[in-house]
């Protein structure tokens, strides 16, 4: 079970889940990012390559399953206006037992950072936005799977 | 070709997408958007450092000394910082 989803409507984690939960595994490993309140951040609105995005993160769960034994995985990514405290994307694993699903859950993360096509940008209680800039760290990261 | 152009460099145009003829010289992705760059004042500023921005040659990602070849949509981006 393989399954992407771009959504413009709230997303929680229990709902992006549930079909891995039931797939008859003994592990399911998942992250959920969620937005933070940084420094007077109200919401982050969030960008995408429509077509590119989908295949992208497609490509990423093929690679994952190349990789590990897994009997599932699961990638959601918001698009649209998050308000603060709401999830941006979850991203879940399931495999026969625990190391194969807490790997691909990090490498599913740490690859969708920096390589599928979406934007962020910071929305301030005064009003005013601003585009969140790329960090080094997440390329440190994402190039430990290679 | 059809150019597409996301984030800030989607703001700093003023265009999400627009179609060009691509110069006859321009043989990489590097040379046509330098040639984009004179355009107007809007590409000069969004388009001035092409170590802060990223192409996607038909939806695959690809650095600045891709060749354009039979390409029909360059998208040009910052860095994504999506998840």
């Amino acid at each position: 079970m393989k399954k992407v989803r771009i959504s413009n409507t709230p997303i929680t984690t229990e709902a992006e889940l549930s079909t891995l939960a039931g797939i008859g595994g003994g592990a399911l490993s998942s992250f959920t990012g969620i937005v933070r309140d940084d420094g007077g951040v109200t919401a982050i609105e969030l960008e995408h390559y429509p077509g590119m995005t989908e295949v992208c993160l497609s490509q990423l769960i093929e690679a994952a399953t190349a990789r590990w034994s897994l009997l599932g995985a699961v990638v959601t990514h918001r698009v649209g206006i998050v308000p603060v405290g709401d999830p941006v994307v979850v991203v879940g694993a399931a495999s026969l037992h625990r190391a194969e699903a807490l790997e691909a859950t990090a490498f599913l993360i740490d690859r969708l950072k920096t390589d599928a096509p979406f934007w962020k940008r910071e929305h301030y209680a005064d009003g005013t936005a601003k585009w969140v800039e790329a960090k080094l760290s997440d390329d440190t990261r994402s190039e430990r799977w290679a | 070709m059809k150019l597409v152009y996301f984030a800030s460099v989607r703001e700093a145009i003023g265009l999400s997408s627009e179609d060009r003829d691509i110069p006859c010289d321009a043989r990489t992705i590097g040379d046509f958007v330098i040639w984009l760059r004179g355009q107007s004042q809007e590409h000069a500023v969004a388009l001035d450092d092409l170590s802060r921005l990223r192409f996607a040659l038909d939806q695959n990602m690809v650095t600045a000394d891709a060749l354009l070849g039979d390409g029909k949509e360059l998208a040009i981006f910052p860095p994504v910082t999506g998840g």
